[in-house]
């Protein structure tokens, strides 16, 4: 019997597209079903009535939700090849730390980087950066957070970056003198296809982004 | 060679409490050892520089943080009895979504419960209702979450049952009356000598409550 693999996703969700890397990199044949989250489908209010987020994977019917969870679930099922956590526990248990905190940390330091001017963007800048001192010390001089192919660490950050890269943010943001590895990283990572496969397509993104920002002013 | 286990905890924390639990489940020898978490240890310190936070696993020598992760851990390392998780992919990422809502609703809206007024307090009572029924509907007519045996998600959720006494006198929220399997449920894990053995006094816990709501001044 064939896999039926049905994501429920919104096409610049940076949390969609970690479970979308995760399919590309195991070659799961999957159908990308675009939500309106302004009007939420029957199916996605079925399959994740708790947080009535996407993204939502749903397995032959069953679904999974939370992206990180969603990633881990693929890795248990799809399990011959390109492992995305380690086999060893120890190093297992460090890959989900170093996920858990690019999870709970940067990408809400990030939004509030986004959200706010002045001082309180200033002090969410030094707080982001405070953080990537971290994670370029963890990443040392690996390829990847997972060696020599990306895992599950990279697979949790590499979203967030991307949109820096589109946004062209690097040159004011994240110097590449002050993060060498990580902005080497996230170069490597963006001429990966799998994530290139899936990130949205450049111009939409950019003019979305405009867009957003200018409701955002307006508010 | 033989284990060395070491747990760095505080004795109110319910995220200690957590790995308290799965420790003394899987029959591991281990040595508690108390934090001061106003005058952090040098090994405290050495042991989770990123969020210096209790509680932490070492295990010959290696930390690892955060309280799910390391019941991760634990279950991966002794897996000879008592598995914390399913075995299932499916049912295994089930358990880590409800032990992943436990984390991100029951303390923050305790905390919230108990030093806050008015309006503010009594949404947060009704949204923690709201998240404890739904806990009832997934455990059914189970007599654990995790089946017939304490599971991750049982593990995850009822350190929380020490605040109850705390919920009632400083949010007038009687749990009892509104979430009886709840109540029906934590009794019955506390008639396992695990969770007897890991969580403290419900008294002791609403007193050291009682201390820091009067400690930071709010009525």
């Amino acid at each position: 019997m064939g896999d039926e693999v049905i994501l429920l996703n919104l096409w610049l969700s940076p949390y969609g597209m970690r479970v979308r890397i995760a399919l590309e990199i195991k070659g799961i044949k999957y159908e990308n079903r675009e939500e309106d989250l302004s009007n939420k489908s029957p199916l996605l209010l079925q399959m994740n009535p708790v947080h009535k987020k996407i993204p939502v994977l749903i397995h032959n019917g069953k679904s999974i939700c939370e992206s990180l969870i969603a990633v881990e679930y693929i890795d248990d099922v799809w399990n011959d090849k390109s492992p995305l956590l380690p086999s060893d526990p120890y190093q297992r248990s460090q890959a989900k730390f170093w996920a858990n905190y690019v999870d709970t940390k940067l990408y809400e330091i990030a939004l509030r980087f986004w959200r706010t001017e002045g001082e309180e963007k200033e002090a969410a800048r030094e707080e982001f950066l405070e953080c990537l001192k971290l994670l370029e010390e963890q990443l040392g001089d690996k390829p990847y957070f997972g060696g020599n192919n990306l895992g599950f660490v990279d697979i949790a950050l590499v979203p967030l970056f991307c949109y820096f890269y589109t946004l062209n943010l690097y040159g004011n943001f994240i110097k590449e003198e002050q993060y060498p590895r990580i902005i080497s990283w996230a170069k490597r990572c963006t001429q990966n296809d799998n994530v290139s496969k899936s990130f949205p397509e450049e111009q939409k993104f950019k003019e979305s982004i405009s867009q957003t920002r200018t409701n955002l002013n307006k508010e | 060679m033989a284990d060395e286990v070491i747990l760095l905890d505080f004795w109110p924390s319910p995220f200690g409490m957590r790995v308290r639990i799965a420790l003394t489940e899987k029959g591991i020898k281990y040595e508690y050892r108390e934090e001061d978490l106003r005058n952090k240890s040098p090994t405290f310190l050495q042991m989770n520089p990123v969020h210096k936070k209790i509680p932490v696993l070492i295990h010959n020598d290696k930390p690892i943080c955060e309280s799910l992760i390391a019941v991760q851990y634990i279950d991966e390392i002794w897996n000879k009895k008592n598995p914390l998780l399913p075995s299932d992919p499916y049912q295994r990422s089930q358990a880590r979504f409800w032990a992943d809502y436990a984390d991100k609703k029951i303390y923050d809206l305790g905390r919230k419960i108990w030093t806050s007024k008015g309006e503010e307090r009594e949404g947060a009572k009704k949204e923690f209702i709201e998240v404890l029924k739904l806990f009832e509907e997934q455990l059914g007519d189970k007599v654990y979450f995790g089946g017939d045996n304490l599971g991750f998600v049982d593990i995850a959720l009822v350190p929380f049952s020490t605040w109850f006494k705390a919920l009632e006198i400083f949010g007038t929220l009687n749990v009892e009356s509104e979430c009886p399997k709840i109540i029906s449920w934590a009794n019955r894990c506390v008639q396992k000598e695990s969770v007897s053995k890991s969580l403290p006094d419900q008294n002791k816990v609403f007193e050291f409550i009682a201390d820091v709501k009067k400690k930071s001044g709010v009525e």
